[in-house]
């Protein structure tokens, strides 16, 4: 134990002090050349170790996992992979589950996320509101999910109902409901959670994009005698369209991504299964490398359009 | 775009309401209070929860834990740390984002500076790159990456999750830093030249001072990333409880949880928060410009 200590504390102090001295012999190596030569080799030496740790850990995986999609057991290469993604009723399911996170967490947090923004922009509390709203961003997945599934606790009809939600719906004279077994609900709970989780985002971006709106412009509105719905309607929510944009690809592709959520909460039983759970459970489970890789794959050419959006935007935002 | 403006926050009263009047209250003060307890509502029943006895977590709900007469106990904080091997695994969150954190944020930086500061052919490729792969889903590296750490035998090992986490990080890291080292003053490094100071020197003396801020963002940034990592940890170092993280750890105790089980749990959710939670609010302000720069990405 003591060994493993010392040398996590040995490469984290050390790491900064060994690319020093990369740098620092670099520039000693570099000392011979011309001017050209060094203006030529200096930033791809410097650039060296970067690239080579990303180059390792993610461009040569990325190949890799297209090559291995189209590989099935045995060896023999084939589309058998692709089949599976067209043919499986499994696959068909968690897309339609991706759909509904696709659609339901980027709505929710950007109506919820944007509602604080502007409201919290109007009162003296606004850290106080912003911080409460964006805590839970900081927080791991896994402890949002044991923080919801305290929320989302049942109990049979006649015990007494521990769980918060519960305790409400039966105040009220209802019948308790298993929110996460109930395939009516599960989903939306889920997607609830992530919710939750990923307002503090959009409520950040969009209060940095509301300040930077001009006053004169809101007191032109003002004084054409707009109130405050048609004022944040035609003055501030065409201000803010291109954050809105942005920010929506980015919440799309955390839809798309979702993966601690509902391996936590419900294990992709009842009906919940997202792609990167399908993915996991074939790369860990079954070991079966080439479907994992052919829903990768998948995953990636889901996310690319949506990728794609986002660059133009930000290109435009720039410009 | 997303920038905040530098215009002194006194022009903001032209947008703040002057008065409390009622329809402030009905629509901006009633529906906000209401979000932020939604919002506050599940992490207090949780800390809530966490003091309380086993009997009264099965008997009641957690609302009448802070009714009085009050019994708090710090039993299910005890337990979980010495025989739930909670405290152990919190020494291993340690030990895998310490490094991590450090060899990907030393790396980004010194990238960030490379592609910022000097003029070559290919840094505007290289930049759109590993701009590219910061929002690739991280599912299709695992794979190859699984296997041959399965043929060198470092899965479950520490040192093999940390490159790991370095990969992952560094694009993001370095496109934070580059983007602050882009707009600092060609004057500070001119200034430099002529003093003799060559490109380390003008990195280490100049650069680097003025960078604080911006390097404090992408070690919050990082440290919260790999501290929540659960995909990663589960796959590399996951099937092993010598090594085994917080992340890992409380999952699988959310699996195996019976309905009698509450009190740990809660108690167990909270240890793993209660590093997140101290370097976000000591140091939010870092945390929300890194936000704010991966959003802009």
């Amino acid at each position: 134990m003591s060994r493993q200590v010392l040398l996590s504390v040995a490469v984290t102090v050390g790491a900064p002090v060994v690319l020093l001295s990369w740098l620092w012999l670099v520039e000693r190596l570099l000392r011979p050349l011309s001017y050209r030569g060094r203006r030529r080799a200096r930033p791809w030496l410097w650039l060296a170790p970067p690239l080579a740790v990303v180059g390792l850990y993610l461009v040569w995986p990325l190949l890799s996992t297209i090559w291995t999609s189209f590989q099935v057991r045995g060896g023999q290469h084939g589309l058998d992979n692709y089949r599976y993604l067209v043919h499986s009723g499994e696959v068909h399911d968690a897309l339609v589950n991706n759909g509904l996170w696709l659609v339901g967490l980027t709505a929710g947090s950007l109506v919820a996320g944007t509602a604080v923004a502007v409201l919290a922009h109007l009162v003296r509390w606004e850290t106080a509101a912003k911080a409460v709203v964006v805590m839970p961003a900081a927080i791991s997945t896994v402890a949002a999910a044991v923080i919801w599934r305290f929320m989302f606790d049942y109990r049979p009809p006649g015990v007494a109902q521990t769980g918060t939600l519960n305790a409400i719906v039966t105040a009220a004279g209802a019948e308790p409901v298993a929110w996460l077994v109930d395939e009516r609900t599960n989903n939306a709970a889920l997607i609830g959670v992530g919710i939750w989780m990923s307002v503090g985002l959009v409520t950040v971006v969009m209060s940095a994009s509301i300040k930077a709106i001009p006053a004169e412009l809101i007191d032109a509105g003002r004084v054409d005698g707009a109130g405050p719905f048609r004022l944040f309607r035609y003055v501030v929510l065409p201000q803010l369209l291109p954050t809105i944009v942005v920010v929506s690809t980015l919440l799309a592709i955390t839809a798309l991504k979702a993966f601690d959520v509902v391996y936590v909460m419900t294990n992709g039983n009842y009906d919940t299964n997202v792609l990167a759970n399908l993915m996991y459970r074939e790369l860990f489970l079954n070991a079966d490398y080439g479907r994992s890789a052919a829903l990768a794959v998948l995953l990636v050419i889901l996310v690319l359009p949506v990728v794609a959006v986002n660059l133009r935007f930000f290109r435009k935002g720039r410009a | 775009m997303l920038r905040p403006t530098k215009r002194p926050v006194t022009e903001r009263r032209t947008v703040r309401p002057t008065g409390r009047t009622a329809r402030s209250l009905a629509f901006v003060h009633a529906p906000l209070v209401l979000l932020c307890l939604l919002w506050l509502t599940p992490t207090a029943a949780v800390f809530v929860s966490s003091f309380r006895t086993a009997a009264d977590s099965f008997a009641t709900g957690w609302w009448e834990g802070v009714r009085p007469p009050l019994r708090f106990t710090e039993q299910n904080y005890v337990e979980v740390l010495s025989h739930g091997g909670l405290g152990r695994a919190f020494m291993n969150s340690l030990l895998v984002t310490l490094p991590s954190v450090s060899v990907t944020v030393s790396i980004g930086t010194v990238a960030g500076f490379a592609l910022a500061r000097m003029r070559f052919r290919g840094s505007g490729v290289t930049l759109a790159v590993l701009l590219g792969l910061t929002v690739v889903p991280l599912q299709v590296i695992l794979v190859p990456l699984l296997r041959i750490y399965n043929d060198l035998a470092v899965t479950g090992t520490r040192p093999g999750l940390w490159l790991v986490h370095a990969g992952v990080g560094i694009p993001f890291v370095t496109y934070l830093l580059h983007n602050f080292f882009r707009e600092l003053p060609r004057e500070l490094f001119e200034a430099a030249e002529i003093d003799g100071a060559d490109h380390l020197r003008s990195f280490v003396h100049v650069a680097l001072p003025t960078a604080a801020p911006a390097v404090a963002s992408a070690v919050i940034f990082q440290f919260l990333w790999v501290w929540n990592d659960l995909l990663l940890a589960l796959i590399f170092v996951g099937g092993n409880r010598e090594t085994a993280p917080l992340t890992v750890m409380v999952s699988g105790l959310v699996n195996n949880i019976t309905g009698q089980g509450w009190h740990l749990l809660t108690a167990a959710a909270f240890v793993s928060i209660v590093c997140p939670l101290a370097v976000f609010f000591a140091l939010q302000r870092y945390f929300v410009k890194g936000l704010l720069a991966g959003s802009v990405k």
